[in-house]
């Protein structure tokens, strides 16, 4: 099947703006691949100090100026690329799996199963997930990028569960159910191969809003100095340390920033296509 | 099912709640490795010390025990001694506290001071210039960072045009006025300090959008939304038929069948802002909850932390409560569906 010409991507491709997320989230992908090799001084990433040049505003050789210990911080900032987009794969690859098992059986199988299921998402879903991040970050060893990774994801989750328990109650009831249980299908064939395909195209969707929205609290924890710890170039941290010398040097936090909200803003446009595209609700 | 027992059984749904928060809150607090005691006294002090400190932790309880004195004490008021700054918590908190709620009070009624009109605009002028300018709005506004809001409004509002002060609550020249609520528009309101009133305002309004400017664009694309869903209502057609005023049938029928969903996810947006009031208090060096709860993280402070989850957490089911009982009144139906 040549996938672009599925009516699939006809519909994709009619909104501009869902187009120009994509080129956006391709390019962002692109740059932190190959990052060493298209960026201008790739031994800026670590420990490095020039202090001839520090603090240049943005210019032909520094398009993003430099730091004040003399860093590009272009360089630094599509590097910055590498650590969002791996935390915001990560996080998803340990909230959505759970989230989707915890909605499945809650919807599926009912009863008390899905009483205490469901009453341990309202409490997480109680939290606000900045704050549980936080405290979670707080109350485990010093702040480091594989803690802010874990306590995103023990944040995310509850909404997986709450969007496949959703559609699992609404199509559970569906002949096709009926009939696998008629034929003695296994609850566990039931939920992943009948109920789990339904829910595919709106997970999808989440899921691609919800890698810009995580990469979004990613920044804010690093932003408080919780995520990943100098001299790894992170975007939040970067803004952060600016932040300090506003507004003299605005180049500092400006130019990480946007690019925090140009990443998020791809991932949001994209999702936002996927959810005309397949014509769901997340 | 009354009005009344809808309610009841909210509170009691929030009750529940609250005690499951509590439960993980306490459970990640308890079950992390290292111990509390060694951390708080560092890595100098006599055994004897950290023994005599956990004893008055309860840390050689059973941590069923443990949980008991625990939420005992959280309702009479005492939230243990913060090993950071070595103060009872609930001094911490209430003298934090106020500047956050404060500050996300002022946010949640820019949000519905702005976000709904401009919901009624763009949707009485759709695809016009105002309709366009709300959609950017409600679009950049999810996608940019609160922190990056604080900083780029700073900049603009405050150093190329300085008409907005920044740093801190008031100017530090004045004279606080005397604590009552905490609330300093309050306060010096209560004393008729009118120039402490205007300084404490025009220190709120760069903070205050920073923090609201994603919520109103939720709530404009909401208000949008509904408003043209309701408007294609029989009923309303029925209105204009009997040739009511355009006035009448948006203030009267139309707006507030359309407000209900707004309303509902109100709860969610405070949720959003007292997390986000974090970052936006770090770049505006505002003394409230967050420059609190970040020293006490950092710090490895349990008693602190947990305490700054808990109130916060409290804070956002007391909202929603509040939330449920405004769509009560203007949807009476919800008890039927329940």
């Amino acid at each position: 099947m040549n996938i672009f010409k599925t009516k699939y991507f006809y519909k994709y491709s009619r909104n501009p703006l869902s187009v120009i997320g994509l080129v956006i989230v391709t390019t962002v992908i692109l740059l932190a691949l190959f990052a060493p090799y298209i960026t201008p001084f790739p031994e800026h990433v670590g420990p490095f100090t020039d202090f001839y040049n520090k603090s240049k505003p943005p210019s032909w050789e520094y398009i993003f100026g430099t730091d004040k210990i003399g860093r590009d911080i272009f360089t630094r900032v599509i590097f910055g690329y590498r650590i969002s987009l791996t935390l915001g794969v990560v996080v998803l690859s340990i909230a959505v799996p759970i989230g989707v098992a915890m909605g499945l059986c809650a919807g599926y199988i009912g009863r008390k199963t899905e009483l205490i299921l469901m009453r341990i998402t309202d409490i997480f879903l109680a939290i606000p997930a900045l704050v549980l991040a936080l405290s979670i970050i707080g109350l485990l060893d010093r702040p480091n990028l594989f803690y802010t990774m874990i306590a995103v994801s023990m944040a995310w989750w509850p909404w997986y569960t709450r969007l496949v328990y959703n559609i699992t109650r609404s199509i559970k009831t569906e002949g096709y159910i009926a009939a696998a249980e008629i034929m003695g299908a296994s609850k566990l064939h039931i939920m992943f191969r009948e109920i789990l395909p339904n829910c595919l195209p709106s997970l999808l969707t989440k899921i691609t809003l919800d890698l810009g929205f995580v990469i979004l609290v990613g920044s804010s924890l690093s932003f408080l100095g919780l995520g990943a710890q100098p001299p790894t170039p992170d975007l939040g941290t970067m803004v952060a340390k600016g932040a300090s010398f506003l507004p003299d040097t605005w180049w500092f936090s400006l130019f990480p920033g946007f690019a925090i909200l140009i990443v998020v803003l791809g991932f949001n446009l994209v999702g936002d296509g996927l959810k005309d595209m397949f014509d769901v609700d997340v | 099912m009354s009005a009344a027992q809808y309610f009841l059984r909210r509170t009691f749904i929030s009750i529940i709640v609250f005690f499951g928060v509590s439960i993980v809150i306490f459970c990640l607090a308890r079950l992390i490795p290292g111990d509390p005691a060694r951390i708080a006294l560092g890595p100098f002090a006599t055994k004897e010390m950290v023994e005599q400190l956990r004893e008055t932790l309860h840390l050689n309880e059973s941590i069923f025990i443990q949980y008991k004195i625990f939420i005992v004490n959280f309702f009479q008021g005492d939230l243990g001694i913060s090993t950071y700054t070595k103060r009872p918590v609930i001094i911490d908190v209430i003298s934090y506290f106020p500047a956050t709620f404060e500050l996300v009070l002022m946010a949640g009624t820019l949000m519905l001071l702005i976000g709904i009109p401009l919901g009624i605009l763009s949707g009485k002028y759709k695809d016009t210039f105002i309709d366009h300018i709300a959609r950017i709005i409600s679009l950049l506004g999810v996608v940019t960072p609160s922190f990056l809001w604080a900083i780029i409004l700073m900049l603009l509002f405050a150093y190329l045009i300085p008409i907005f002060p920044v740093h801190e609550r008031m100017d530090e020249t004045l004279d606080p006025p005397k604590i009552v609520t905490g609330l300093l528009l309050i306060d010096s309101l209560l004393e008729g300090n009118f120039r402490v009133f205007g300084d404490a305002f025009s220190h709120l309004i760069l903070p205050g959008f920073a923090l609201a400017l994603p919520a109103i664009g939720n709530v404009a694309r909401l208000t949008r939304t509904n408003l043209s869903d309701v408007y294609e209502k029989q009923y309303i057609e029925f209105a204009k038929s009997y040739s009511y005023s355009e006035f009448k049938i948006a203030t009267k029928y139309a707006f507030k069948p359309a407000s209900i969903p707004t309303v509902t996810i109100i709860g969610l947006d405070f949720a959003f802002m007292l997390g986000n009031a974090f970052l936006v208090e770090i770049v505006f060096v505002w003394p409230g909850l967050a420059k609190y709860g970040v020293e006490v993280i950092l710090a490895k402070d349990l008693n602190g932390i947990v305490a700054t989850a808990l109130i916060i957490t409290t804070f956002f089911l007391i909202i929603n409560m509040f939330v449920d009982f405004i769509v009560l009144l203007l949807n009476p139906r919800i008890i039927l569906q329940d």
